[in-house]
């Protein structure tokens, strides 16, 4: 029976989720154009928008409705955009341009099969797009990888706060596995977001009283771009040191580290419990922001112990992050899926035996 | 209320209301304070072919959405039967809708309800909720929630605009239950 004295939880997908989360964290402004499997994000939008005096627009092409965004974060607006991963290549140039005008936004991209138009079963496949080279230039976004609905809810909140404070565009790294499936959610009531951000440099009407607000991406002159340049690396050494974060479920005697992130962190997760039933010492490592790359905390669980296994829907991106973190300095492999297969439990599972077994021969 | 793990795995044909039937079962769940997730399939299955969806309803969290091996089963296609029965768990069950499925398990490991859904839902003036049936025939065997519950799911998931479904829900539901093989 249900328990009168727990909060009130709502069954809803991901996609879903991650709009009412958007709205109640202030966004105001949606624009987006369909593709699956992340639809249900814009159509959500598209009834709910109206009836809380925001905007929802279905733009042209997804080129457009990033440009929109940029038009609107420039004018201080909480906004935000979704696709899946060929809309976001998209959306590419747009994503340069807000960066380089240093413009705080959300970004959702729900992944499918690469590359190309893929497939539209999940994937991880855009690790390497969405933490180093979301677009043209020298820069970063910050980048989450939540691995339930109601962590989607909780860092789209924590997305669209640090893209304020930081200035830069957030965006939420899902899959489709995540934006299809329903799981029951909560949204505090009072909801915890920094609803007073100052945005001094907004271009959103200076009535003769203050200079021009100038949003710009232009520098001719290369000192003055390198200048540009310099301050925002400056901007992402602090992002790097304070806002990394991770889930660690290690004992005292784990030898066997697993590496995941996302939906594919949770199969991980269901696999190390089968090992440590049957007397592997196996723990997990769950990234929650993939830029910046909790590389401080991924070195500690790692000091005790004797391999890394990574697990992706991909041929092998964050793999590389895992080995610049641990400097290569223990046995790190490998085990992926792609092209919209969702590994499961047991084949990760075997794997470990098999890890294991190569350890103890 | 059964306390157990309870992986479910639902498939047939698309309008046979499987993603439904699923919805159903999360909501039971919701409904009972426990663990819940949903996963529909949204693949090229969906566009004109069968259609499938896994629900888990546990009392710790729910690592892993995707079932693999259920413990139980619903099925209501040929192909689906197909694709499914050798990986039920063993000791779980399978719900087998016999008016649309001819064949019969050989596995003995577990059990198999073989419930004429699409047959009696005619017979009964509710054609198109087999998959209702076949639910009550899962929540008779398995005491996985009481009617009341049951109802409040229905209450949760029709809109209220078509509340005179939950009536026909209702009775598709007690059909099921006291369905004897």
């Amino acid at each position: 029976m249900s328990n009168q004295s727990s909060p009130k939880k709502h069954l809803m997908k991901g996609n879903e989720a991650i709009a009412e989360a958007a709205i109640r964290s202030g966004c105001k402004c949606f624009f987006g154009y369909p593709i699956t499997p992340q639809t249900e994000i814009s159509a959500y939008m598209a009834k709910r928008m109206p009836k809380v005096g925001g905007v929802y627009l279905q733009a042209e092409s997804e080129i457009a409705a990033i440009n929109m965004v940029y038009g609107c974060a420039g004018s201080g607006v909480r906004c935000m955009t979704s696709s899946s991963s060929p809309g976001i290549a998209l959306k590419a140039e747009g994503i340069s341009y807000i960066a380089g005008s240093d413009l705080p936004c959300v970004i959702i991209n729900v992944q499918r099969g690469g590359p190309g138009l893929g497939g539209i079963q999940p994937s991880q496949s855009d690790y390497w797009f969405m933490t180093r080279a979301l677009g043209h230039g020298d820069f970063h976004a910050l980048v989450f990888a939540p691995a339930s609905v109601q962590e989607m809810v909780d860092t789209v909140c924590d997305a669209f706060d640090l893209a304020d404070k930081y200035r830069m565009p957030a965006v939420i790294l899902a899959d489709g596995l995540l934006g299809q499936m329903m799981e029951p959610v909560h949204f505090p009531e009072d909801y915890d977001f920094n609803k007073n951000t100052e945005k001094p440099w907004a271009a959103n009407g200076h009535g003769n009283k203050r200079k021009h607000n100038i949003i710009n991406s232009l520098f001719l002159q290369p000192d003055v771009l390198e200048d540009e340049n310099f301050k925002r690396f400056k901007r992402y050494e602090i992002v790097k040191k304070n806002e990394t974060k991770a889930e660690i479920d290690i004992e005292e005697d784990t030898e066997l580290l697993v590496v995941a992130y996302g939906s594919v962190a949770r199969i991980a997760k269901a696999a190390v419990d089968m090992a440590r039933k049957n007397g592997i010492k196996a723990g997990l490592f769950r990234p929650i922001t993939l830029w910046p790359y909790p590389e401080k905390e991924l070195q500690k669980a790692a000091e005790k112990v004797k391999k890394v296994l990574v697990v992706e829907m991909s041929m092998g991106q964050m793999v590389e992050d895992v080995r610049i973190s641990l400097k290569s300095r223990i046995p790190i492999e490998f085990h992926g899926r792609t092209g919209g297969i969702v590994p499961t439990p047991a084949e990760v599972f075997e794997k470990l035996k098999e890890m294991d077994g190569d350890d103890n021969a | 209320m059964s306390m157990k793990s309870n992986n479910i795995v639902i498939a047939g044909f698309g309008g046979q209301g499987i993603l439904f039937a699923g919805r159903v079962l999360a909501h039971i769940g919701l409904i009972s304070d426990r663990e819940v997730s949903w996963l529909p399939s949204y693949g090229p299955e969906m566009r004109g072919g069968t259609a499938n969806c896994c629900v888990c309803i546990d009392d710790k969290p729910i690592d892993c959405p995707l079932v693999t091996e259920p413990t139980t089963l619903i099925v209501m296609n040929a192909p689906s039967y197909d694709k499914f029965i050798d990986h039920v768990k063993s000791g779980g069950m399978a719900f087998i809708d016999s008016s649309l499925i001819s064949k019969k398990s050989e596995r003995n490991d577990i059990d198999c309800e073989y419930v004429p859904a699409t047959q009696l839902a005619t017979e009964n003036d509710i054609s198109g909720m087999a998959n209702i049936i076949l639910l009550g025939k899962l929540i008779g065997k398995t005491k996985l929630a009481s009617l009341e519950t049951v109802k409040e799911a229905f209450e949760q998931i029709i809109p209220k605009a078509k509340n005179h479904l939950i009536d026909d829900n209702m009775k598709a539901i007690k059909i099921g239950m006291e369905y004897k093989i």
